[in-house]
């Protein structure tokens, strides 16, 4: 069974915000509008978070660190929600069941990346957006939450796709748009049970790191970078 | 049984008796509040959550505020009414009811706050449906719902022989109090089944109310979240909601002494001996809260001094030191004092202070920690809507009117148990203080 796991490397991440406006199409993720934005509501399942790295007063070394959802291998939102509405797949996805997710919202006050989002109001997309939605990803009603699924529509597509050539999936055949974006080639994914895949082999780099890893959740986005700041985070 | 003569608590059957036109014009106000509640209520079902003031990463506010400080209130009544009884608290007598009305009501408001709070208030039977035992959420939905069974049968039972005599004292409404009397007739037997059955739920009405409180805490403390992942957070929250709820009770007592004119029954000293309780829990709450903050500051971790600093001297500071002052400062002032503390208004006075003194340690619960993510993130300052703000009110007034309601439809103050306490408490006290000193005899050794 496969282990989907996402490798960004930062010390070739420009802060292009490629892989934010990538997933936004493909996701179907809805404008919050300036006024929704203003109030501090806009929606987005990647987005890139300011770090500063080294002590104040030296020479300032900024990183825009994209932060999709961790896909943890102990995830802190699964536990608390009433309803069984996040659950976590048997290849490690963290999904969300949008039709029955109540909108209590408590997962995303317990995710410690504040990567879960709300949808504070009916999306709408100004025309014509809308005819350009994606028919693979379904479009979440007001009220309930949502988050990055590692474009876990991509990989059903990818099983079609296989099962009708008649081989096994390949490095490569199932890959989330924001890689799939990046011009910098700062994004892997792939299989972290695959001994020999990509992701397996940068994890074990000693630039690697996982955010907030003292927590215990066990993130499946593995971050490379040179710094020593990595800790710090 | 025949309508025997109540005597001087006939008084006590004067605000089922007579309606004046204060009572109207307060049902009247609390009634137009409650309505404009509704209107806010279905501004926020057309257009959702938008409507709050709330946002990334501040998902939740004034709604679970009020959820954590309604469900606090709730442990006024029964709770303390349970511990009075068990401890054979004669005092007691003329208070526990008005205590027990406060709990069964608030609760309804407090589980009311957070279907409020909901995205999809259409899918709170999931709940029921696809309920997940692991989230302390629903923890709180069985303890709540245990709470509720428990604390209604719990103020139930009292009322039975009160209704009886209401039965047969009130004959305009006899058909409405026939049915609640379930047959009461006030025998040797009855009594003796009703007494066991009181003491019994006194008994387990006290653990109830201590997990609905706890759980309640563990909403929050369960999470990894800073200055909410703490193992002291389930007694800081008991001893919050007790503090809190003694206060309610004795706010709600001076209202009902002076709008009924039952000075002759809420006595100073009624007053007097609950500003004690107060006392006492004033102190537990300043030592739960300093022991926090201390453990937090001392192990200095960035994350959680974050939510510290931003709470002691940032954005939430005002609100901070509003809290230490109107929680501590205010009631240990007066209720330390002997000759504030036992007059009516400095009870009053410290018990309104901490009201807004626990609100407000309830919100600074809530709001500093998720404005604090540890990922670095654009924030915004959440300030609660207009439509929080109505909705917060309109809880508060349907209560009042609610509360008002019912004491216009049974007495307030407990007929039977005054009269049980003029005619054998007296002589049982006096027997009960005998077998303690040497020479009396000891009930225990028997």
């Amino acid at each position: 069974m496969a282990r989907w796991s996402m490798v960004i490397d930062l010390d070739r991440c420009t802060g292009c915000q490629a892989c934010v406006v990538a997933c936004q199409v493909e996701n179907n993720v809805p404008p919050a509008g300036a006024d929704q934005a203003a109030a501090g509501r806009t929606i987005s399942w990647m987005r890139l978070a300011p770090f500063q790295n080294g002590e104040h007063g030296t020479r300032p070394d900024l990183k825009l660190v994209p932060i999709p959802c961790m896909h943890c291998d102990h995830p802190p939102c699964i536990k608390v929600c009433p309803v069984k509405a996040t659950q976590i797949g048997e290849e490690g996805l963290v999904a969300q069941v949008y039709p029955r997710c109540i909108g209590c919202r408590y997962c995303t006050t317990a995710c410690p990346y504040t990567v879960r989002q709300f949808n504070w109001r009916r999306p709408e997309w100004p025309q014509p957006m809308e005819r350009g939605l994606s028919p693979d990803v379904s479009v979440r009603p007001r009220g309930v939450v949502e988050k990055c699924s590692f474009c876990h529509h991509r990989l059903q597509r990818a099983k079609d796709k296989v099962s009708a050539e008649n081989r096994p999936l390949r490095e490569g055949d199932y890959v989330p748009a924001c890689v799939e974006s990046c011009p910098a080639e700062a994004m892997v994914f792939g299989d972290l049970d695959d001994p020999r895949s990509n992701v397996t082999r940068l994890s074990q780099s000693p630039r690697a790191f996982r955010l907030l890893e003292e927590l215990g959740t066990e993130p499946k986005v593995i971050y490379l970078s040179k710094g020593e700041w990595g800790g710090e985070v | 049984m025949e309508k025997f003569d109540l005597g001087e608590d006939a008084r006590l059957l004067g605000p089922i008796r007579k309606t004046g036109r204060g009572f109207w014009l307060f049902a009247g106000s609390m009634l137009a509040i409650g309505l404009w509640g509704l209107f806010a209520w279905s501004t926020q079902l057309r257009n959702g959550l938008s409507v709050t003031g709330l946002n990334v990463p501040v998902y939740w506010g004034l709604y679970i505020t009020n959820f954590v400080f309604f469900i606090g209130i709730s442990h006024a009544g029964t709770l303390i009414s349970a511990i009075l009884r068990l401890a054979n608290a004669e005092w007691r007598r003329s208070i526990t009811r008005a205590a027990e009305v406060i709990t069964v009501l608030v609760l309804f408001f407090g589980m009311g706050c957070v279907i409020l709070d909901l995205g999809r208030p259409d899918r709170v039977l999931n709940v029921l449906k696809h309920g997940n035992f692991t989230s302390p959420l629903l923890w709180d939905v069985c303890a709540v719902t245990a709470y509720l069974t428990a604390s209604t049968i719990y103020l139930f039972l009292p009322l039975i022989p009160d209704i009886a005599i209401l039965r047969d004292h009130m004959p305009e409404r006899r058909w409405f109090y026939r049915i609640l009397a379930i047959g009461w007739t006030g025998t040797a037997r009855q009594q003796k089944i009703l007494n066991r059955a009181i003491a019994g739920m006194a008994v387990i009405v006290i653990p109830i109310a201590v997990s609905v409180h706890t759980v309640v805490s563990w909403v929050f403390a369960m999470t990894v979240q800073p200055m909410w992942h703490s193992t002291i957070f389930g007694p800081y929250f008991v001893v919050g909601a007790i503090f809190s709820g003694i206060a309610a009770i004795i706010i709600a007592m001076a209202i009902i002494r002076k709008a009924y004119h039952l000075e002759e029954y809420l006595k100073q000293i009624h007053f007097s001996n609950l500003a004690l309780l107060l006392l006492v829990f004033t102190l537990l709450w300043f030592y739960f809260t300093f022991a926090e903050f201390l453990t937090t500051y001392y192990g200095a971790e960035p994350t959680h001094m974050s939510v510290f600093l931003s709470k002691t001297e940032g954005k939430f500071a005002p609100l901070f030191w509003t809290m230490v002052v109107t929680c501590f400062v205010i009631p240990f002032t007066l209720l330390a004092n002997s000759r504030t503390r036992n007059t009516v208004w400095g009870c009053v006075v410290a018990s309104i202070s901490i009201e807004i003194g626990m609100w407000l340690e309830r919100l600074l619960i809530v709001v500093p920690s998720l404005s604090n993510p540890r990922l670095p993130l654009t924030a915004t300052t959440y300030f609660p809507s207009w439509v929080e703000w109505s909705m917060f009110a309109a809880f508060v007034s349907i209560f009042m009117l609610l509360y008002g309601l019912f004491t216009k439809l049974f007495p307030v103050v407990s007929i039977w148990e005054i009269r049980e306490g003029r005619e054998h408490s007296v002589k049982e006290v006096t027997e009960r203080v005998e077998s303690y000193l040497p020479g009396g005899e000891d009930g225990h050794d028997a």
